[in-house]
Order: structure tokens, then sequence, then C-alpha cells
């Protein structure tokens, strides 16, 4: 106990680099962790090949990375890694009359808009799922991220789980090489060429669809059953997925069963080496993501991310004791309950 | 006898030399010391221009190791293949090697004949009370930041060419034979031509700032002896100013050239990010430095970010080829003139 007054006497500022989607909550708990604690967190935000690379180099205390690393690549670099927040990305398009959640479109549907062969609006194969809504005979303009990110991850990730042609010519990555379309930076870049290129469809994260007011699809999801992109939707999809039994949590929330389930979630990560260099500093940034979990959920919810289910959160911390070790083989930090 | 306080070396070498109360010995002891301060001045200026060259080529050595990974993998066909696949780690780099050429083309196209124009009518032409305010116009432009060029350019810029500039290209080529190719497909508004005249504007005002220095340090006697001769203002600018002046305009559009070659911000912005070669320049493409800026934050692998420095290498030999190909020029010129 005394050894731990001492530590936190001094204000302790945490290091971390990695994913940009993230950057918004991790910036607000941070905040509010300094506020209480004294301890700062430095995060910077430099995309998530930028947080895996750092972490590997052990120049930050953690890495982000919105895309999980397999369980192989984990232990190779003698890494540990676990889930903070969960987010959606819906698609977004500019038909003239046409209002947010009208459009229904589904997975197979989505993957040949995006690789060229369904090349307008009124194409049969959107029609059969728009029976109500009137669509124009317009070419569709496809419009993508042109910057790697967490978001495009997820995107393909999702459009190869549901079209084999997807997957045997494009691939799920944070980039990739698209068949059709324009590139867009950031998702600002792509909302703003989305509102203003009629016919046009893109992809965005929800939080950045729902504060600008952009104009979403709505998704059939495996089960068959339409579904509205919002925090219900994707805390179902996070519900039924097999977090422990995925290596590092790693789980890709894309197309997971559920009548309710969104299709496009995701988790964003944290990466941690297993034997800590700086047990100090890998203890405060423990304390950070512990308290983060503890008290941070209604901080998420205020910017559209969802919280870990409580499950998954008792799960996360049980892993730190078992794989996160001083160099004497201690785990660094002891449960709080 | 103390020398006088604050003197100079110089004063004191003189006075020696004049006066003469000083022997022989002392006069060469204040040599050595001359000699000695330039001596080491000399060694300074050299080292500082030394540094240069150290930092250059290890900077090519660093992008050469860098590189090495993606170069000895795909070889030389990396330089023509089209294929930009992160997910398959396929990389080849054509596509951001013509979006480079095609925009900076575009841009020296527009900027130079125009740039020269300001500048030709701000020495000869214009009236004194508009020099200024166009003076300060034009190193306005140079002073803002590309991003501010790339802002603008997406909301202000290409809304405009979709809804005016590109509808009426397709319309007006699109039965010529050949152009038709080049103002192909639907107006995005923004793509290679939006880029390309985007970065006219941005080099600009080097062609123009550079230019316009050099044609008022033509000597007035020249001109006026054109005048004498009776020729109009076109033949002395024509025929006088640019010929004495060609070096130094040449010189201002390289530096023009080279800003188009690297631009990075604003390009990303407007270029529509294609990995793709069209022949049509409203359509989409990339460049080699918007490719980067793009894609290295999130590069995981190492193939992947190999490439992207073999890129990098690949616009440094760019670059070098076009400063090499300009002093070439110059050479030309200048024995032909004799």
């Amino acid at each position: 106990m005394a050894a731990m007054s001492v530590v936190s006497a001094y204000a302790v500022d945490i290091s971390g680099a990695g994913a940009t989607f993230p950057y918004p909550i991790y910036a607000k708990w941070a905040d509010a962790y300094k506020k209480e604690s004294g301890n700062g967190l430095n995060y910077q935000s430099i995309g998530s090949g930028g947080g895996i690379k750092q972490i590997t180099a052990k120049t930050v205390t953690f890495g982000a990375s919105d895309m999980p690393l397999s369980g192989e690549q984990l232990n190779k670099d003698g890494l540990t890694q676990f889930p903070t927040v969960m987010g959606g990305v819906v698609p977004v398009i500019n038909i003239e009359g046409v209002k947010p959640d009208e459009v229904v479109l589904d997975g197979a549907t989505l993957a040949n808009i995006f690789l060229g062969t369904v090349k307008t609006w009124d194409d049969p194969a959107i029609k059969k799922l728009n029976a109500n809504v009137k669509l124009p005979s317009q070419p569709i303009v496809v419009v993508h991220r042109s910057d790697g990110s967490g978001t495009t991850f997820l995107y393909t990730d999702y459009l190869s789980k549901v079209s084999a042609d997807w997957k045997s010519k494009v691939g799920a990555n944070t980039a990739v090489e698209w068949p059709v379309g324009i590139g867009a930076k950031g998702n600002e870049g792509v909302a703003n060429n989305v509102s203003q290129t009629k016919g046009s469809i893109g992809y965005v994260e929800y939080a950045y669809a729902k504060q600008n007011k952009l104009t979403n699809t709505k998704l059939v999801n495996k089960d068959g059953k339409t579904v509205t992109p919002t925090a219900k939707s994707f805390m179902a999809a996070a519900a039924n997925a097999n977090w422990e039994a995925t290596p590092g949590f790693g789980v890709v929330l894309t197309d997971e069963p559920g009548a309710d389930s969104w299709p496009l979630a995701g988790a964003t990560f944290i990466l941690m080496h297993k034997q800590a260099q700086d047990a100090a500093a890998s203890k405060e940034a423990l304390k950070f993501f512990d308290w983060a979990y503890g008290k941070g959920d209604k901080m998420a919810e205020d910017l559209d991310y969802v919280p870990m289910p409580d499950k998954v959160v008792d799960a996360i911390k049980r892993s730190w004791a078992k794989e996160i070790k001083d160099k004497d083989g201690k785990p660094i930090l002891a449960l709080s309950n | 006898m103390e020398p006088a306080g604050r003197r100079t070396v110089a004063d004191l070498a003189l006075q020696t030399d004049a006066i003469g109360t000083r022997p022989a010995a002392d006069r060469s002891r204040v040599l050595a010391k001359l000699k000695f301060s330039d001596l080491a001045f000399h060694g300074l200026t050299r080292a500082a221009a030394i540094l240069v060259l150290l930092l250059l080529s290890g900077v090519i050595i660093s992008l050469i190791i860098g590189s090495w990974p993606a170069l000895s993998k795909f070889g030389p066909g990396f330089l023509v293949s089209e294929r930009w696949n992160p997910v398959t780690e396929n990389f080849g780099a054509l596509a951001p090697i013509y979006g480079t050429l095609v925009t900076s083309f575009i841009a020296m196209l527009i900027a130079v004949p125009v740039g020269l124009m300001i500048a030709m009518f701000l020495t000869e032409l214009c009236p004194q009370f508009l020099r200024r305010p166009i003076g300060i116009a034009i190193e306005l432009l140079a002073g803002i930041p590309s991003i501010i060029y790339g802002i603008w350019g997406l909301f202000v810029f290409a809304p405009f060419l979709q809804d005016s500039l590109q509808p009426f290209l397709i319309s007006v080529f699109g039965n010529v034979p050949v152009l038709s190719a080049l103002f192909e497909g639907p107006p995005y508004g923004i793509g290679m031509l939006t880029a390309g005249l985007i970065l006219a504007i941005m080099v600009l005002p080097f062609v123009t700032s550079i230019s316009r220095d050099v044609f008022s340090a033509v000597p007035p006697v020249l001109k006026e002896a054109a005048y004498g001769l009776g020729c109009t203002t076109w033949e002395v600018a024509r025929h006088v100013v640019l010929p004495y002046t060609r070096v130094g305009v040449i010189g201002g559009i390289m530096l023009g050239l080279g800003r188009a070659l690297g631009e990075t911000m604003a390009v990303t912005f407007v270029i529509g990010n294609a990995h793709k070669v069209s022949a049509s320049i409203i359509a989409p493409g990339t460049t080699i430095s918007a490719t980067i800026a793009n894609e290295f934050t999130e590069a995981v692998g190492d193939i992947y970010t190999s490439s992207l420095i073999a890129l990098g290498l690949i616009l440094f030999v760019i670059t070098f080829i076009v400063l090499s190909f300009a002093r070439y020029l110059l050479l030309r010129i200048e024995r032909r003139i004799g």
C-alpha cells in the first residue's frame, strides 16, 4: 500500500498511440480521469497501423487498433489485447427525396454495388428490397475511404462474409483495392462527397452519421431481419458474439446472428506487452482502463459509442491478472473485486 | 605598444604598412592572422555546403534501404504495375506515377503562361498604383497553407466544377474523337483535372514572383533601345525581356514544378484517390505523395510499408530527373547563344 501511494503522489502520464476511431472517447475519459486521479493520458491518434508499430517498438505503454490482431500475431510479439468500446458503421446515401431509414439493402446487394456490378439505383436487386420507395434511374456513385482505417476494415470484412465475389476479388483490410468509386479522406471526406454527389453511396462511422444527420440505409442481417442502426442493435450484435473463445477478445462484430443484430458493428482494441518493460507505467494504464470500464459508460454513450457488456469486462479483467506480468512474473494489477 | 582597442585587423594592417613604425615581422604576423580567419571562414562555409550533400545522401540511402523489401519482391514490374492491393500485398506504382505527372503537367500548362503574363503586366504595363496590390495578392497566394487549398478545393471548387466546367467539357468534347476520351465519365467534381487546377493556383505565385523579379532586373537601356527602334511592347517583351531573363524564368518554373510534383495535402483532398490509370482527366486518380499521406498511418505489414517508401524513392528520382533535365536545357540554350 505504501508503494502505491508513493506512485500516485506523482502525476503520471500514461502514453498510448493508435486508432483514430476511439480518440474522442479516450480524450473524454482522460480528461475526467485526470480530474479524479491527477494522472493524465497522452494519446496520439495516429491510426491503427501506427499504434501496432509503436507498441511493437515499445515506444508507448499501450497501442490501439480497430483491427484485432490474431492470436498468432499476439504471441509472436508477446502482446495481449482487449476491447474498450464498440461502434457501428452505416452505409449513407444521397438520393433526391429519400429520407434516413427509408432504403433497405442486404449484404449481397451492397457488395455488388461496391463491386460495380449493380450500377443504377433502379436495379432490380435494389427495387426488390424497396417496393415502396421511388428510386430513380440514376448511376450509383461509390464513395470509399482513401486513407487506411478501421472503418474500412469492418466494412470490407462484412462484405467478405456476405459475398463470395467480394471475398475473392477484393477481400478485407484497413485499405483495399477498390474496384470502383472515388476515395475520400476520413469520415468527413466521405460524408462530404456523398452529400455533394447525387446518387452516391458511402459508409461512415455511426456516430458521425448521426451527429451530421446523414441519410443512412437499413440493412438485412444474418437472420434475414431488417434492422436500423442504433446503440441497441450494436449491443445485440455484441451480445451474440463468442468473446472468451477468441484469442485477445479479437471478435469482429460483423454479420453476427440474432434478430436485432446490426451486421456492421465492431470493437476497438488496446494492445499491451505481456511482460511489461515499465511495470509502473503499465499499471497506471490498466488502472485507467479499469476506471473507464467502471465509470466511463455514460460518457461513451453520450458520444454514441457502445460500452462493452459487463460479462466481457469481467473476463477482460481476469485476463489482465493472468496475462500482464512484471519481470518477476507477478500480475501487475491485482483485481479490485 | 598596445594596438588601439577597437580597430579592426585590417585597419591595423594598413596602419603598420603606411606609417612603417613597426618592424616587418609584425606585418607578416597580422597577415597570418588574416589568413587564418579567411581559412576558418572558408572551412565553415564549405562544411555547411557539404552538410547538404551528406543529408541528401542520407535521405537516398535510407529510402533505398526502406524500399528494398518491396523492390526486391516486385522487381522492375513495380514501376509498370497498376495493382495496388493491400489485402494480397501486391503493389505497383504505375497509377501514382501517372497521376503525379498528369496533375503536374496540367498545373504547369496553366500556371506558366498565366504567371508569365501577370509578371509581364506588372513590370511593363501596369499603372504604378496597381502594382503593389497585385504584387501583394500574388505573394499572399504563396503564403496560404496547402491544407486550406485542399479544404477550399473540396468544399467550394469541386462542387463548382461538378456543376459547371465538367458538364460543359463533357458536352463540348463528347463527340470529338481523341478529346472525348480525355473528358469521359460522370462529373464527380473531384479528379485529376480538379487537382491540376488547384495545383496551378498553388504554383502560380512561384512562377509569377520570380519572373517579375527577373523582368524588373532587365537594364532599362536595353528596352529603351528597342523602343527607340520602333518595337511594340509585345516585341520588347518577346525579343528583349524574355531572352534576357530566360535563366531566371526557367528557375521559377522549375521551383513551381517541384512544388506541383510533391504537393500532398491539397491534392489528397480533391484527386479522388483511386489507384487507376485512366485516359480521362476528369476521372479520379492518385499521386505519389497523396498515396503515402493516405496510407502510411494504417499500413500494417512490411511489404506494404516498404512499397510506400519505394513510392517516396520514385518521387525523389522523378524530381531529380526533372531538375537535371532543366539544367541540361539551360546549358544547351547558353551554348547556342554562345
